[in-house]
């Protein structure tokens, strides 16, 4: 079993209003060096991929994140996939 | 309508559609046509005229608003209708089904307010000829109620100009005045949209609420004439 970590950000042309908010929030609670925050989501897969090479596995999960995990028209998405 | 066979409203019920209820009523009570609900899994609804994509929260809005409920079976006939040229309403999270199904472009974001907005607001009718519309005039004044967290339309400015370029702006956020501006816009939606449709004008989306004011005592009626408009157009 591999898991696959998917993490799923705004486009950097879209305004991050999340960001923008816990940015702000941060020098409420002591430190005032935090340039930036993106806010996203991580997604974790768990894939079987016994039956398939690397290539296959990729093309998979680029189809998983094209059309569910992400909306491609205000998302970028990348992963990194750990072995076991 | 005496000669007319009474069209039948095809309402559809997601997991977590909460709005089903209010367009039956305003169908059904009020405007005496007839309406029946479609479960998401229904996967070929017959004697359907027109089909409605209520509001709510179909699977708890969990990932984005819509993203699972487009591989519902339901929406495969859906898409289908739509491409026969018949029409479909989404209303709210309909529009956001809508738009993540891919039968009208663009996204929907987080409100710029990062707030639930719920509450009355004035929308300028800014195209009177579609099937949605036809039964208002250019530039009318309607106020209808919104709820929603994840009502900031977006669409690159690429397809800004298309939409513009096709009358596919139908309504905009407004103040009691109709002026069309940062301030009277509730949620950053680009354009202040509100509502589009898509080129052959019989996919509407709106983010307001038509069939929470079809009755004065609501506060407002003018959700009446959208559905008019529709039952006029079948």
């Amino acid at each position: 079993m591999l898991k696959i970590n998917v993490y799923v950000t705004l486009k950097k042309e879209i305004l991050d209003t999340q960001g923008l908010v816990i940015k702000k929030a941060i020098p409420q609670i002591g430190y005032d060096n935090v340039e930036n925050v993106r806010f996203g989501k991580f997604i974790q897969l768990e894939i079987d991929q016994s039956d398939k090479n690397m290539e296959e596995l990729k093309k998979e999960i680029d189809f998983l994140c094209d059309r569910l995990l992400s909306n491609p028209i205000i998302e970028d998405y990348r992963y990194e996939i750990l072995e076991g | 309508m005496a000669d007319k066979k009474r069209p039948t409203f095809g309402i559809i019920v997601f997991p977590g559609t909460n709005c089903e209820h209010d367009c039956y009523h305003a169908l059904d009570s009020i405007l005496g046509v007839n309406a029946s609900f479609i479960w998401h899994q229904e996967k070929s609804p017959n004697n359907v005229d027109a089909v409605i994509i209520p509001g709510g929260f179909s699977y708890g809005d969990y990932l984005r608003s819509g993203a699972v409920a487009k591989f519902s079976p339901v929406m495969n006939f859906i898409r289908d209708f739509a491409e026969r040229g018949r029409l479909v309403i989404g209303i709210c999270n309909g529009f956001q089904i809508l738009l993540e199904v891919g039968l009208l472009p663009g996204a929907m974001l987080r409100n710029n307010t990062l707030k639930f907005i719920c509450r009355y607001q004035y929308l300028k009718v800014e195209n009177p000829n579609t099937p949605f519309t036809k039964g208002f005039r250019q530039g009318q004044l309607l106020e209808m109620p919104i709820r929603h967290n994840e009502g900031n339309y977006y669409i690159n400015p690429d397809g800004l100009d298309a939409l513009s370029a096709g009358d596919q702006i139908v309504l905009r956020y407004c103040d009691s005045k109709g002026k069309v501006d940062k301030v009277s816009n509730p949620n950053g939606s680009v354009g202040s949209i509100a509502g589009i449709c898509n080129s052959g004008k019989n996919v509407f989306g709106l983010m307001p609420h038509p069939e929470a004011c079809c009755e004065e005592i609501l506060g407002s009626a003018d959700g009446l004439g959208i559905f008019k408009s529709m039952i006029e157009s079948i």
